[in-house]
């Protein structure tokens, strides 16, 4: 059975279908890219799977449980984390308060907790902080830990944004253009990091990505959506030589030639 | 990588001059003593606009966690101020009630006040909260001014002060050392809620709600938590502003009481410990100061205020310590 599962999923905004019937699928361990043109309509896919956006009509199940209705954190909680196309790191907080962020789903001390400061309290800040602190030496890195996130170079701050997502502790990661303003090096360590996420700690992958070479590389299946229509899904080699994803990218030649 | 900031802290830089445990320990000590000298220094008078002063730093302090760390904007803050001092009044005077039991009972209706304001209004945008609160904040003053059981315009007199293991707190020298006290646990809760789960949660939503709600964070949870936590510190405040006076009438709890609560935030430095207690202090002490001046002294301290917006927008006390 697949680990997340979308069925006839429709998206509108005033009357401008954005979605039309998706159908889609993770299986449980995999590495999947969703690509398609600008405007295609995939950040508005991960808006629907992740609760930021009520698609009208259809079905998103994780391990079978329903969450179209459920709020973004009530999805976090159920195990989908994303990161966002442009870097969301919290402003004026270190980069282990950032990834700390990722745990409070999985914590539960509140403000009496706080105040008197039990041993129970002390001992889940701990883990909390080494749980944090294990993300971010996963992804690479291992000092300024204390600095501000927002300071840190551009390419940091996308690995500090994936560490938040894995300290949520999901079972799919959701990762939006997560090349995109990263050199050819940086590149080269986010394959092999997506690698071991999967690899060492089980945890599927969803990504977007424009970088073509990067997602015929590293995707064991790869899912086409244009215009709001979901046109292919197959290996990559499928994908490579799928009339419908050519036309889509470079546009209808025969029409035009047929006049 | 020593070229990166560090992240500013509830502490406001301080952490940066008291860089050592014998520093800090010396300046708490300095701290506890002039505070227990102030009385000796300053005289009856003096007292008891301290007294006042230390009131309006908890009421900062309890404001601060709303405004300064959860980011929301409470315009009726002195409603839940209000609370308090008359659910003690009432529940000392009407049904004979100790003070120590109509302490928590005070907080409780503020919880309860606060859970059915606040749950509602903070699932909208923020503006809405500050309309509600603002309307709130009028509705508990007028409700006081006209029913029977509040004592109408004039108020309830003749509130007994409390017993604490034999001691009766009834000077305004006894009440000076309560509110120092109360100011302690305060400041003390206060920097525990911000280095914890919670507190690091509030910044999270100020700084990016959707980021925040990605994470897991339920937003509308962690910001109903703070300002409950507010209405506590409100009702707290309440409860021993009642006693200290032994009278309150609903002209103690009107919108100016609120401006001036979220003046003493914001004049300071929102989310800044330090801060907020300088701006509790001056907002009281300075038209205090300014007495001698007569007619002018709200002219002045008006201008004074705007100066300091002007040349300080983001609070009195230093944003970061600079290296």
């Amino acid at each position: 059975m697949s680990l997340l599962e979308l069925k006839g999923v429709s998206l509108s905004f005033a009357g401008s279908r954005v979605l039309d019937a998706v159908d889609f699928s993770v299986p449980a361990g995999a590495i999947v890219s969703l690509i398609g043109p600008n405007g295609a309509g995939k950040t508005s896919l991960f808006n629907c799977i992740t609760g930021f956006y009520k698609p009208q009509q259809g079905s998103v199940r994780l391990d079978g449980t329903e969450t179209l209705r459920m709020k973004p954190h009530q999805v976090t909680r159920l195990g989908i984390a994303r990161t966002f196309q442009n870097v969301r790191l919290f402003r004026e907080m270190s980069v282990r308060e950032n990834v700390m962020a990722g745990q409070h789903c999985r914590t539960g001390a509140g403000v009496i907790d706080a105040i008197l400061r039990l041993p129970a309290q002390r001992r889940e800040e701990a883990a909390t902080r080494d749980f944090a602190e294990a993300c971010l030496r996963f992804v690479g890195i291992t000092e300024g830990w204390d600095r501000e996130a927002t300071t840190l170079p551009y390419g940091w701050q996308r690995r500090v944004e994936i560490a938040r997502a894995l300290a949520t502790q999901p079972k799919l990661l959701l990762l939006d253009e997560p090349a995109a303003g990263l050199t050819s090096g940086e590149k080269e360590e986010l394959i092999g990091l997506i690698g071991r996420i999967r690899d060492e700690r089980g945890i599927a992958v969803l990504l977007i990505e424009h970088d073509t070479s990067l997602v015929m590389r590293i995707s064991e299946r790869i899912s086409v959506l244009d215009h709001g229509v979901m046109i292919a899904e197959g290996t990559p080699r499928e994908i490579q030589s799928n009339q419908k994803v050519i036309e889509a990218y470079l546009g209808v030649e025969e029409d035009a030639l047929d006049l | 990588m020593a070229q990166f900031p560090e992240r500013p802290s509830p502490w406001g830089g301080l952490g940066a001059i008291l860089d050592t445990p014998a520093k800090r320990w010396t300046a708490i000590a300095v701290i506890l003593v002039a505070m227990a000298a102030a009385p000796f220094v300053f005289g009856s008078y003096g007292t008891v606009i301290l007294t006042n002063a230390l009131l309006y730093v908890l009421l900062a302090l309890g404001l601060n966690v709303v405004v300064g760390y959860a980011g929301l904007l409470d315009l009726g803050f002195a409603a839940f101020f209000a609370v308090g001092a008359y659910t003690v009044g009432i529940s000392t005077l009407h049904f004979g009630l100790n003070f120590w039991l109509a302490l928590p009972l005070a907080v409780l209706i503020a919880i309860i006040a606060g859970v059915v304001i606040g749950a509602p209004t903070l699932r909208l945008r923020s503006d809405y909260l500050a309309i509600v609160t603002l309307g709130f904040g009028e509705i508990v003053r007028i409700t006081a001014r006209n029913l029977r059981e509040t004592g109408g315009a004039s108020g309830l007199i003749g509130i007994d002060s409390p017993w604490l293991f034999g001691w009766h707190i009834r000077t305004p020298l006894d009440f000076y050392y309560v509110f120092c006290v109360l100011v302690i646990l305060g400041v003390i809760a206060s920097v525990r809620l911000a280095n914890s789960r919670l507190g690091r949660a509030w910044l999270y939503v100020r700084h990016d709600e959707d980021a925040a709600e990605a994470m897991g964070i339920d937003r509308v949870r962690v910001k109903l938590a703070a300002y409950i936590v507010g209405a506590i510190y409100g009702s707290i405040g309440g409860a021993f502003f009642a006693a200290n006076l032994g009278a309150i009438s609903p002209e103690s709890f009107s919108f100016r009481q609120s401006v001036l609560i979220l003046m003493a935030v914001i004049l300071g430095g929102m989310g800044k410990i330090p801060g907020v207690i300088l701006g509790a202090f001056i907002v009281i002490l300075a038209p205090e100061l300014l007495r001698d001046f007569g007619d002018l002294r709200l002219l002045i301290f008006a201008v004074g205020l705007l100066l300091i917006m002007l040349f300080r927008p983001s609070g009195i006390w230093p944003v970061r310590s600079k290296r």
